[in-house]
């Protein structure tokens, strides 16, 4: 096998290898590229900016931990920034997990900025059903979620006064790593009840939405850890991933090398067919 | 009679269905929930057939001692273990469910979806080749995204991550819409047939 | 020495008149909001009533220190008014999801400033009914009847035997080659219906599929496995193998074992999968229904272990990862329009052809309003907005 051959053949293994080396040695030793916003990321921080002091924001955890570290950090760096504008945030989920992940970065931005559960913010839990649940707060919020996520009757936190529907927020920011998700959101809290909707969802799945943020229908949209690591320059913080984009900016340029590569040894061995067959 | 009955039902639940959307009051308001909580209640049912097939299945490979019998003894103690600290400690934060939950099946399934990364790389490899000039063209703008999309691109030329956006907007969207409106007119179509009960392979249509 | 005093007094009094007097002023009972309105909510299952009014003089502008506004609800004009909600400054509009149909209700908007309150003029009576017909939704109705009708029409110009021509999809034309390879390499086929149960429509295509499938495993006496991500998708997939292998004329061959059942969880679920195609190195895989991040980590496994792949699905995300590591892909419709394509029964391909008829419409229109609303005039994307 001549050597053309076998880089044709490359083990997919050495591939491997070096996008975890990749991804491995720039967590260990950042390198500090400067990251542009992108306009879908700084039209949602426009829209928080926009929003009065006191106004409510619907947050829907839709994610798990196995997307955590692609949706988590959007999450924080968009509850710091409600709570650093004073507005104050009600959690629901439409996926179990996301309870759980959605309490943490509500009450780790909570702690920065000196907020109270349940008077600033709130978790109200999970309810199965997707699309049904958003349809069901859209007519009566009372009724979908009577009590939080720890078991207190909603009368009893002094957020959820005046609360009934959907009409009661200013905008709903939805964290999502799937169905149901940013679709569901905007099919019904959007179209439905014409309420603005925002959005962070995982990498692979934001170019679906881009129709949405064309239309309107999303106010804005993070993307992955790019579009965290965007808002977190906005916020003026250094938050995880901030952390993570050198990592992915080389693991990019890796993934770039390996395809002008395959497609260098591809062109050699055209040639060499040729000048055979000539 | 055995095929008529199920497709009289989805004929009428189908209808209805179609028709409460259009007609906000009683009987059919929040009709649409019920029919998926009735839907919900089902699965959960249909849950104890998967979990027998699971049992049966890797109960006889045990006892029969096949290829690999180990790891079916693993799966039926892991099923048996969350089942019984599930049912008998509850599932909050704090109970051993959460525990292993939090500990094993999380860092599990992160393992698999971080598996993408390199699978990415290795398709794109083998793929991403410039054989026709659409496949040249298509090739470019993946390049040209992906360092848009990340701060190298930024450090590369400060205009790339707005040459990335507008690949996203233009390019890409319209795609997506012409694929977006291709599905839902595939998916009304496919609905109306079901209804119809001429769909294939669901019980419908001539055998 | 007291009259020092009262001097002292007075001149204080003369000193701080001004300001006493403007904090005064400042400190006035704000306007009330004005036009206030109340009005059955329309197009909804009644248990509604929404109320608007116009911002009070003091809210956003005049003295600005309105914070907000209290709904104030009576069955009876002019007493008994009691609070339901509350809304913050410069809102114009709340729906009150608690009323009972078919009684009488009044309300007053109360604005509300740090000290004082100001009631508006009272209105009323207003009462909650629900509605025959969403007028939002006529042009949905007007889309479904039009779409529906096209199709139906085609259905029965199929029957009455008229010759549908359908593009070639090299995807579904494939399947029985997949199946064929297989078998002459002694290997199984392996299926996977998506990730979604059984109220997904992908997943629905996917199963109508699998029976194609499944029949031409049975006639070349391949074994076909089946692991699925939800029960219900692994009874009604046995149910459907099932009867493609009586269709074959052998039944005795059915393995319902073969079927089976993994984990509900989306990565353990691929994890499974990866491991089944390692061990039993599948000669063909199809991937039909509905997938999400797991796409390619079981095609890049499949293409691993050399079989020949196909997939449908209508997630767009995944397409491009199916398109990359499988042989054919059915890309949105066309995994839809399999089971017509594979049957060829006239009524199935009568469905597809209205659904291109619809989709024509569906073009002239986009055209139609790209050029209104290139001139300004909105009354189509306005007609067409459903709520």
């Amino acid at each position: 096998m001549s050597v053309i051959e076998k880089l044709r053949n490359i083990d997919r293994r050495f591939i491997f290898v070096a996008i975890a080396l990749t991804v491995i040695v720039p967590l260990l030793r950042p390198i500090g590229f400067p990251i542009a916003v992108s306009p879908s990321v700084q039209r949602l921080y426009d829209a928080i900016e926009q929003l009065p002091p006191g106004s409510k924001v619907l947050m829907s955890f839709d994610y798990d931990p196995s997307t955590m570290p692609e949706v988590y950090p959007m999450n924080l760096a968009i509850a710091q920034h409600c709570f650093s504008r004073n507005l104050k945030v009600v959690g629901i989920a439409l996926w179990p997990m996301g309870v759980s992940l959605g309490q943490q970065a509500l009450e780790t931005a909570a702690e920065e900025c000196g907020k109270l559960y349940g008077t600033d913010y709130v978790n109200l839990g999970y309810k199965t059903g997707g699309m049904v649940v958003i349809l069901a707060m859209g007519r009566d919020l009372r009724e979908t979620f009577p009590e939080d996520f720890r078991g207190t009757p909603i009368e009893q936190l002094p957020i959820m006064e005046g609360v009934r529907n959907l009409n009661s927020f200013k905008l709903v920011v939805d964290f999502s790593a799937g169905d149901p998700g940013v679709a569901a959101w905007v099919m019904i809290a959007q179209a439905r009840y014409h309420k603005k909707v925002g959005a962070g969802c995982t990498a692979v799945s934001a170019p679906a939405f881009y129709p949405y943020l064309n239309t309107g229908q999303l106010v804005g949209l993070l993307g992955g850890m790019k579009g965290a690591a965007e808002y977190e320059k906005l916020l003026q913080s250094q938050g995880p991933a901030t952390a993570g984009m050198d990592a992915q900016s080389i693991a990019h340029a890796v993934i770039i090398f390996f395809i002008l590569f395959g497609n260098l040894v591809m062109l050699i061995t055209k040639r060499k067919t040729e000048r055979r067959s000539l | 009679m055995r095929r008529q009955v199920p497709l009289v039902i989805t004929f009428v639940a189908g209808i209805i269905m179609i028709i409460q959307y259009f007609i906000p009051h009683e009987p059919f308001a929040g009709l649409q929930q019920r029919f998926n909580v009735w839907f919900l209640i089902i699965s959960a049912f249909a849950l104890i057939l998967g979990i027998g097939n699971l049992i049966k299945i890797h109960g006889e490979r045990i006892s029969r001692q096949s290829a690999g019998w180990g790891y079916s003894v693993v799966l039926l103690v892991g099923l048996v273990t969350m089942s019984v600290v599930g049912i008998g400690w509850g599932i909050e934060p704090g109970t051993p469910f959460f525990y292993l939950f939090w500990n094993i099946q999380i860092p599990l399934s992160s393992t698999m979806f971080a598996l993408l990364a390199f699978f990415i790389a290795s398709a794109s490899y083998r793929a991403f080749r410039a054989r026709s000039f659409e496949a040249t063209l298509l090739l470019a703008a993946a390049i040209l995204v992906m360092l848009g999309r990340v701060p190298l691109g930024n450090f590369l030329w400060h205009r790339l991550p707005a040459v990335a956006t507008w690949i996203m907007n233009y390019p890409n969207t319209a795609g997506q819409r012409a694929i977006m409106i291709g599905i839902a007119l595939g998916v009304i179509s496919s609905s109306l047939r079901i209804i119809l009960g001429i769909e294939r392979g669901l019980g419908g249509g001539q055998q | 020495m007291n009259r020092q005093k009262a001097f002292l007094l007075v001149l204080l009094f003369i000193v701080f008149l001004p300001w006493v007097g403007a904090a005064v002023g400042q400190n006035t009972p704000p306007a009330p909001a004005t036009q206030v309105r109340a009005f059955d909510t329309p197009n909804d299952a009644g248990g509604s009533i929404t109320i608007t009014w116009k911002k009070s003089a003091d809210d956003g502008q005049g003295e600005n220190d309105v914070v907000g506004y209290e709904i104030l609800r009576s069955t009876a004009s002019g007493s008994g008014y009691q609070k339901v909600a509350s809304v913050l400054a410069g809102e114009e509009g709340y729906t009150d999801g608690t009323v009972e149909d078919n009684v009488a209700y009044y309300y007053v908007v109360r604005a509300v400033d740090g000290q004082f309150s100001t009631d508006s003029v009272e209105t009323g009576p207003a009462m909650a009914k629900a509605q025959w017909f969403n007028t939002d939704r006529t042009s949905m109705l007007v889309a479904v009847l039009i779409f529906s009708g096209l199709v139906l029409w085609f259905i029965s110009q199929a029957k009455g035997g008229r010759q549908l021509y359908i593009r070639p999809i090299p995807g579904l034309a494939a399947i029985d080659e997949a199946v064929g390879r297989a078998t002459e390499m002694g290997k199984p086929v392996l299926f996977i219906p998506g990730i979604m149960d059984m109220d997904n429509i992908q997943t629905i295509a996917g199963i109508t599929i699998l029976r194609r499938v499944a029949r031409k495993a049975a006639e070349y006496e391949t074994p076909l496995l089946v692991p699925t991500s939800r029960s219900l998708v692994m009874t009604t997939a046995q149910e459907a193998v099932k009867e493609a292998y009586l269709d074959a004329g052998r039944p005795d061959a059915y393995d319902p074992d073969r079927i089976r059942y993994l984990t509900d969880n989306q990565f353990g679920y691929a994890a499974g999968v990866d491991g089944i195609m390692v061990r039993e190195k599948p000669a063909a895989i199809f991937y039909m229904g509905c997938f999400y991040a797991e796409s390619l980590i079981l095609a890049e496994t499949g293409h691993s272990v050399g079989a020949i792949q196909i997939a449908g699905t209508a997630m767009p995300a995944q397409l491009p990862f199916f398109v990359t590591a499988c042989d054919y892909t059915l890309i949105g419709e066309e995994l839809f329009a399999a089971s017509a394509y594979l049957s060829r029964e006239p009524r199935l391909l009568g469905s597809l052809k209205g659904q291109d008829f619809g989709k024509a419409i569906f073009m002239i229109i986009i055209v139609v309003g790209i050029i209104l609303e290139s001139f300004g005039i909105h009354f189509l994307s306005q007609w067409l907005a459903t709520g």
